[in-house]
């Protein structure tokens, strides 16, 4: 045998094995809102663990920005194509639910991470209406019966995880509020402003800021997340009230607890972005080897994380947050 | 009035050439103005009339051919090379700033700035100065427009070839050419333009004015320059010469040759 | 420069035309609404808030409002030179990002020296200004594709640059311009007289000298500016970089305000700016516009913004009289255009 034809059947040997191992390993896809998030930066490690564990092939793929439906419907339909028999994904909206039924008619299972929409096979997310409910419980707790005037600095109109968690914080301060379905903002005389932040620190500082010249004796703020929280504190501390004000927060992210920790904010709602993830591979794994889909709301846990804890609300100090963050340690 | 042969050359060109291609626009060229004259330049399509004025003008380099400014040769490599030996350019589109005012317009690229440091580093406009001279200007060509403050845009088609026309009358120094000036414009205008030309060349300056509006070239034209295929065909004396003979000359009808001596000039 | 032209004809030298200029008699559509509109709808604004809750007119409160505009009002600085030359900039507030996460990044993680760390990062987004100067003139690509491109590709290196992450714990000498001083009983910010001032210097650039006056040319009839000899090509160049030193001056002003560098800022700063020029009457055609208008469409917004709030109006209404105003206001400079043909 020839040098050349020695190399031309080593080729071919090693060819065969890697289509051969390539039909085993089980392709599964995960689909974020956007990759530069820390979010789902966290999220798509822990789908990469995950499946190296697994002996899965993960295929990754984000729209450009939150809201960027069109970038995600190119990817399901991608992966679908790349042979991906399960797909993760944190929906940017409801655009993409005709693409889902068709794949999911291809027999695709496709699941919702941290966003839910009509007819996800299963959703491991947050329970984000639990998450505002566990900080709305620790400040009433904390406040000890003084009387709160509230300032909500929200997300934007018509955005359910807004939503849930404006209306859970309610429903956990104690005041009427609408049930995790609704996606309106509940109010309530107490609630002395509500503001849209974007969940950005300029924005919600100028927010903040409007809200105290509104009503300058504001003692309680929730905040979407914890840049909107740190605009809110840098207006505070301008207008020296940072020692009188609770913020409270959800999200759970490293700067968010290292806020935490410094005292700017008082407590927040931790959740699990990779836990998210790791159950989505999980599942993607299951239905390859089994062909049983997941199904259903699984809920990926949130923990309340507080500087100081408050008797009657059960939490976890900040090293507890720490050591269980996303983003950077 | 005769035209006396002896009024100098203030600008002359002798044997321009200029290909494009395998288009010959000027085929050794010869083109001569004088001192205090309105020359008109007549030519058909692809006679090379845009291409002489072009070259005259400094939008253009012949491939050969010598030009003259005052008996001294001159080579100009860019409009604004022209511009600095005291040729102005009107152009077909005026090459105002419509949003802009007369004043500033008539300074455009050439603002007076202020003395000293102000003009110098800051480039300061002094604009008390350039409304002055806009107005003393626009006085001596007794052009009739109010306010040197409002934008050119406010103005009429005519009014707007006016401002045009002074601005390249008060900065030349040799030569106005004039690209087309009363095109679009209805006959009162024209004739306003018309008038506007003819104080020009009584201020002392050379007007070379292209034209296909033979009514407005007879009108006001001291001698007419024919053009054809590239070359000079013929210069007449619109005092002596009819129109349709002119038009024939320049449509080659007639040949140059045939014209009398006397239509010559 | 005089101009050397002697009148010569017998008729010249004795009479001279002695009609001085006269302005024709205003109608209402001549008055000029692209300079006066914008004034008139901010004090309308303010008038209908201050009815509304005692709070408004308030020093403390407008100093504020001015504190929330400031980073959108520099930037729009350097939008308005842009449009004047009938360009746009789809770019500037994800240039202003990077720039603030290059100044931050630098004095914190780097530790280099802060006034080091700031020119660093105003030379980042001068840079920035000067690719998008020469894609436009070299290249001949419209602005508008051109700073498309630019905008992905900023947001793309400050988020790889930054990990998305940002940067805290910024030295006190560069957050010292977000701080306030008193001024009759109310905190004035450091940060919101440095707009000011760039605003006021920057208008009587731009209308007093010529290069100013050339800015104006090449937007309103470019051919036209380039034949009486002004260099097209550099005056747009040279706008492109200026406007890239405002929008690093922003970032730091940015940094200041928020006491972080951000690296999701920015991001709808990029239509705020262009929202602030239309409001303040530039035309998006180029050559015609006062760049003070600019400030007064920032701080229109900024004042719908806080106004809606202390009324506890939801803050989507704000959006949807943005966009009633923008309409608004680009009507109102076509009207005042349309008589003058």
């Amino acid at each position: 045998m020839t040098h050349s034809t020695r190399r031309w059947l080593l080729s071919c040997i090693a060819f065969a094995a890697c289509a051969a191992s390539a039909q085993t390993e089980p392709v599964i896809g995960l689909i974020t809102k956007t990759d530069t998030n820390p979010f789902f930066v966290k999220m798509k490690e822990g789908a990469e663990a995950e499946a190296k564990k697994a002996g899965a092939k993960l295929l990754t793929a984000a729209g450009k920005s939150d809201g960027d439906t069109a970038g995600q419907i190119a990817a399901l339909e991608n992966m679908a194509s790349a042979g991906a028999k399960t797909i993760l994904i944190t929906s940017s909206g409801d655009a993409i639910i005709p693409t889902v039924k068709k794949l999911q008619a291809k027999g695709v299972q496709v699941i919702a991470l941290d966003s839910p929409f009509d007819g996800a096979d299963a959703l491991f997310a947050t329970d984000n209406y639990k998450a505002g409910m566990l900080v709305g419980q620790y400040v009433k707790a904390s406040l000890g019966g003084k009387p709160a005037k509230i300032a909500t600095l929200d997300l934007f109109p018509g955005h359910p995880v807004g939503a849930q968690r404006h209306n859970g914080f309610l429903k956990g301060f104690g005041l009427p509020a609408a049930d995790a379905k609704a996606n309106e903002l509940s109010k309530d005389p107490a609630v002395v402003c509500m503001s849209d932040s974007y969940g950005d620190i300029a924005k919600g500082q100028a927010a903040m800021e409007n809200c105290l010249q509104k009503s300058p004796d504001i003692n309680v703020v929730y905040t979407i997340n914890e840049p909107a929280a740190a605009g809110a504190f840098n207006a505070l501390k301008k207008a020296g009230k940072e020692k009188d004000v609770v913020i409270v927060s959800v999200d759970g992210g490293c700067q968010g607890v290292r806020d935490t920790a410094a005292g700017h904010i008082a407590a927040t709602s931790q959740q699990y972005p990779l836990k998210m993830a790791a159950m989505g591979v999980a599942a993607g794994m299951e239905y390859a080897k089994t062909g049983k889909k997941a199904s259903g709301y699984t809920d990926t846990g949130v923990t309340l994380i507080a500087g100081k804890p408050v008797a009657g609300v059960d939490s976890k100090d900040t090293k507890v947050g720490l050591d269980l963050c996303w983003g950077n340690k | 009035m005769t035209r006396n042969d002896s009024a100098p050359l203030v600008m002359q060109a002798k044997g321009l050439t200029k290909r494009y291609g395998h288009v010959t626009a000027l085929d050794g060229c010869d083109f001569e103005l004088r001192a205090g004259e309105i020359l008109a330049v007549i030519g058909d399509n692809g006679a090379g009339k845009s291409s002489l004025i072009k070259v005259l003008s400094g939008a253009t380099v012949p491939d050969s051919g010598e030009l003259l400014l005052d008996g001294k040769p001159v080579h100009f490599r860019t409009p604004i090379d022209a511009r600095r030996a005291g040729i102005e350019t009107v152009y077909q589109d005026l090459a105002v700033a419509p949003a802009m005012s007369i004043a500033e317009n008539l300074f455009l690229g050439r603002e007076i700035l202020r003395p000293g440091v102000l003009g110098t580093w800051l480039r300061l406009l002094d604009k008390r100065a350039m409304l002055d001279q806009a107005v003393a200007r626009m006085n001596e060509l007794k052009v009739g427009i109010r306010s040197m403050t409002q934008a050119v845009e406010t103005l009429s088609g005519g009014q707007r070839q006016c401002v045009a026309v002074s601005r390249a009358a008060a900065f030349a120094q040799h030569v106005v050419i004039m690209d087309e000036p009363t095109a679009a414009l209805g006959v009162k205008e024209g004739n306003m333009v018309l008038d506007l030309i003819r104080r020009v060349r009584d201020k002392g300056l050379p007007v070379i004015l292209i034209s296909h509006n033979m009514p407005h070239v007879f009108e006001v034209a001291d001698r007419i320059h024919i053009q054809r295929l590239g070359k000079r065909a013929a210069v007449v004396d619109p005092r002596v010469i009819g129109m349709s003979d002119t038009v024939a000359v320049m449509t080659g009808a007639m040949a140059a040759e045939e014209l009398a001596e006397a239509a010559l000039a | 420069m005089s101009i050397g032209f002697q009148a010569r004809g017998p008729a010249g030298a004795a009479r001279t035309h002695t009609a001085p200029p006269m302005p024709s008699t205003p109608s209402v559509r001549h008055l000029p609404w692209g300079v006066l509109g914008p004034w008139l709808a901010l004090a309308v604004a303010c008038a209908f808030f201050a009815s509304q809750s005692e709070r408004f007119l308030t020093g403390e409160n407008l100093s504020l409002v001015l504190q929330q505009v400031m980073v959108v009002g520099v930037l729009a600085i350097g939008q308005t030179l842009i449009i004047l030359t009938a360009g746009i900039d789809l770019s500037c507030g994800v240039v202003m990002a990077l720039g603030a996460m290059v100044v931050a990044k630098l004095a914190v993680e780097a530790g280099l020296p802060v006034p080091v760390a700031m020119l660093a990062g105003i030379g980042v987004t001068c840079l920035f200004g000067l690719v998008n100067g020469l894609l436009v003139t070299r290249a001949r690509l419209p602005a508008f594709i051109v700073t498309l491109g630019t905008m992905n590709i900023a947001f793309a290196l400050t988020q790889m640059y930054s990990k998305s992450q940002t940067v805290s714990n910024l030295p006190d000498s560069l957050t010292a311009i977000g701080n306030t001083f008193a001024l009759g009983g109310t905190q004035v910010s450091w940060g919101t007289l440095l707009m000011l001032a760039l605003y006021l210097v920057a208008w009587r650039l731009l209308a007093d000298t010529a290069p100013g006056r050339h800015i104006y040319a090449v937007g309103n009839h470019a051919e036209a500016a380039r034949l009486t000899g002004i260099r097209v090509e550099r005056v747009v160049l040279g706008v492109y970089v200026l406007a890239g030193f405002f929008y690093g001056i922003a970032a730091l002003l940015s940094i200041a305000r928020t006491g972080v560098g951000d690296p999701q800022a920015g991001q709808t700063e990029n239509l705020d700016t262009i929202t602030a020029v239309v409001l303040g009457g530039t035309s998006l055609f180029g050559g015609r516009g006062i760049l003070l208008g600019s400030l007064v469409g920032a701080v229109i917004v900024g004042v719908f913004r806080n106004g809606l709030t202390l009324m506890g109006v939801a803050s989507v209404v704000q959006t949807l009289i943005t966009g009633v105003l923008v309409i608004l206001a680009v009507a109102a400079d076509r009207f005042s255009h349309r008589g003058g043909r």
